[in-house]
């Protein structure tokens, strides 16, 4: 795929639950090397059009192509194959609670890879010092902070090196320092890994700090999408009293 | 506090507040009953809160209907910030008054009934199949998980199993017992309890203890990991939820529960037996053989056949309530529950289906 050609194409999305339209006439291109980010306020449709993105909620109607392939006409097997492209951070890590973090980042590698137990070992070790969290190896999830369970869910969605990584408000309740190192990771994936990167969150220093790009979502339509400087610019009010009322 | 009606002008004089609203509500009824209101005159009300500025509203209501023209004067300054506060009479719009109808609810609850059917039917489809694959292929699945899972749906469920079976055992040997040895037909104790234990009962005790102890911990396990993302993730790592989480589960169980049905048989005997040989005076010899003789092979078939069919409901009612919770903690409550009450009433249903087939 080429650099300058969209990694995920969105057109025409609509989603619904139930009989109730949650999102409509979602048009987007995210670029490879890209930290895009989805923001608006609480209840405007972020989170369910991560998820339908992802097919973790099926959309209504509409397309969503993963490197050039649409994903709603993808048999499973087809679908688990781009999945395995992909990194998920969850909101609140999402990290399987029975097993400790090492289990949790070794699935991926034991269900989707034939390498060696070795090789396997030293690649959970290397994705948990990436994430800073080697200490915590052992450890079952319910015997980390909110901020290490997120960074430890970030090791395991980097498990399998995944050309995308979606993020799902990562900085939510965290302290503002460790909401900033979490930030400065996500900088270093993507200009080290050259990864792709979709992150949704309302938090306004963090969008500051990252965003190459944002999507601006106002009760599930799509009212802004380019550059944060383009935004501030673009007089649109829904988007001025956002940034507004953040102090920026 | 006081409540006059002057010229139809209803005065209220005092405190109105959540203490005196109850009995000036009663005092307003036989007031409105015997003149007509057309204003309230609030100048000497010295106290309000949101039940006094409710009641307001409510007379506003009974005597102009849903219209705006506030029917008030007099209200000192601070009494009016209150009312203007938690006032509903200029609410843009209110929340609904009446739930659904009888014919909405039931339209909707067989409409739900439908798609749950549905999505069951679905599941119970997906996990068959998923199991048989998992039989040739461990893929999707982690190194271990179903000699956990044996562990715990069937190891761990031991010793309940064998207390419960132990007492029903002596209960049921002591209750016939007394009886057959009245008729002198006390030795016909032991055929007696075999047939019932292996036939009936000794299945059906450990599928409703199976599906109390293990059929809720499927449930609760699936719902937490559905409200706390976790499904969600696993299909992220490309990985199927059914084959990861419910398939050890289905496979441990079908391991598992005959040996528990086994079990239960084997020490629902030994209490009986201590009843037939301690009350009864039949000698342990006889007591063996006759238990062991009265059985044919389509007794033992039934028996096993039957426990496992139990395991299959189990796991697949757990499973069902589990993937289809709704809300947080709330939601995880009610699926174990739901799961429970549904596991326990299919055991029965399909047990007497069983009774009626293989007599």
């Amino acid at each position: 795929m080429k650099k300058n050609s969209p990694i995920i194409e969105i057109r025409e999305l609509e989603a619904r639950y139930g009989e109730m339209t949650v999102l409509s006439d979602i048009n987007v291109d995210i670029y490879p090397e890209e930290i895009t980010v989805i923001l608006g306020g609480s209840g405007c449709g972020k989170t369910t059009l991560l998820k339908n993105i992802l097919r973790l909620y099926e959309p209504y109607s509409g397309s969503v192509k993963f490197f050039g392939d649409d994903i709603l006409d993808m048999d499973e097997g087809e679908f688990r194959e781009v999945l395995k492209r992909t990194g998920m951070l969850f909101q609140n890590g999402a990290l399987l609670n029975s097993i400790s973090v090492y289990d949790n980042i070794s699935i991926p590698l034991e269900m989707h890879t034939q390498l060696p137990r070795k090789v396997i070992d030293k690649m959970i070790r290397v994705k948990l010092s990436l994430v800073g969290l080697s200490e915590a190896i052992y450890k079952l999830p319910s015997e980390l902070s909110g901020g290490m369970k997120k960074r430890a869910a970030l090791a395991r969605a980097l498990a399998l090196d995944p050309h995308l990584l979606f993020c799902d408000e990562p900085s939510a309740g965290l302290d503002p320092i460790t909401s900033a190192a979490l930030d400065e990771l996500i900088l270093d994936l993507k200009t080290q890994l050259k990864m792709s990167i979709v992150i949704v969150t309302h938090e306004l220093a963090s969008i500051h700090r990252i965003a190459d790009k944002i999507i601006f979502l106002d009760a599930g339509k799509m009212l802004f999408n380019g550059s944060l400087d383009d935004a501030k610019r673009a007089g649109i009010p829904e988007i001025d009293r956002f940034f507004k009322v953040g102090k920026f | 506090m006081q409540l006059k009606v002057i010229n139809q002008v209803l005065t209220l004089e005092g405190e109105l507040t959540k203490i005196t609203v109850p009995s000036l509500y009663k005092e307003l009824k036989k007031a409105l009953k015997e003149e007509a209101v057309t204003m309230i005159d609030l100048g000497k009300v010295s106290t309000i809160d949101s039940a006094g500025v409710a009641f307001l509203d409510e007379i506003q209501e009974i005597i102009s209907g849903k219209s705006e023209i506030l029917l008030f004067k007099g209200a000192k300054p601070e009494l009016q910030a209150v009312i203007d506060t938690f006032s509903t009479i200029k609410l843009k719009s209110s929340a609904p008054t009446s739930g659904k109808g009888y014919f909405e609810s039931l339209g909707e609850m067989s409409l739900d009934f439908g798609k749950g059917l549905a999505e069951a039917i679905l599941l119970s489809s997906d996990i068959f199949y998923y199991s048989l694959l998992g039989l040739i292929s461990r893929k999707g699945q982690r190194k271990g998980s179903l000699t956990q899972q044996a562990t715990l749906l069937g190891s761990q469920a031991l010793p309940i199993v064998a207390l419960l079976s132990f007492i029903i055992g002596l209960i049921l040997a002591l209750q016939s017992g007394v009886l057959l040895k009245d008729f002198g037909a006390g030795v016909f104790l032991a055929d007696l309890l075999s047939v019932t234990m292996v036939r009936e009962m000794g299945p059906l005790i450990t599928a409703i203890i199976v599906a109390g102890r293990s059929g809720s911990a499927i449930a609760s396990e699936i719902a937490t990991m559905q409200v706390t993302e976790e499904i969600d993730a696993l299909k992220m790592m490309a990985l199927n939820p059914i084959r990861y989480v419910v398939v050890p589960k289905f496979h441990a169980i079908t391991i598992v529960m005959p040996i528990l049905v086994a079990f239960s048989i084997l020490v629902s005997e030994i209490g009986g037996g201590i009843i037939a040989i301690g009350l009864l005076d039949i000698a342990p010899e006889t007591f063996l053989s006759r238990s062991i003789n009265i059985l044919t092979v389509k007794d033992i078939i039934i028996s096993f056949g039957k426990s496992i069919w139990f395991a299959w409901v189990i796991v697949i009612i757990g499973s069902y309530y589990g993937f289809r919770v709704k809300g947080g903690a709330e939601g995880v409550g009610k699926a174990t529950t739901s799961s429970v009450v549904t596991s326990i009433f299919a055991v029965i249903f399909f047990d007497a289906i069983f009774s009626l087939l293989y007599l």
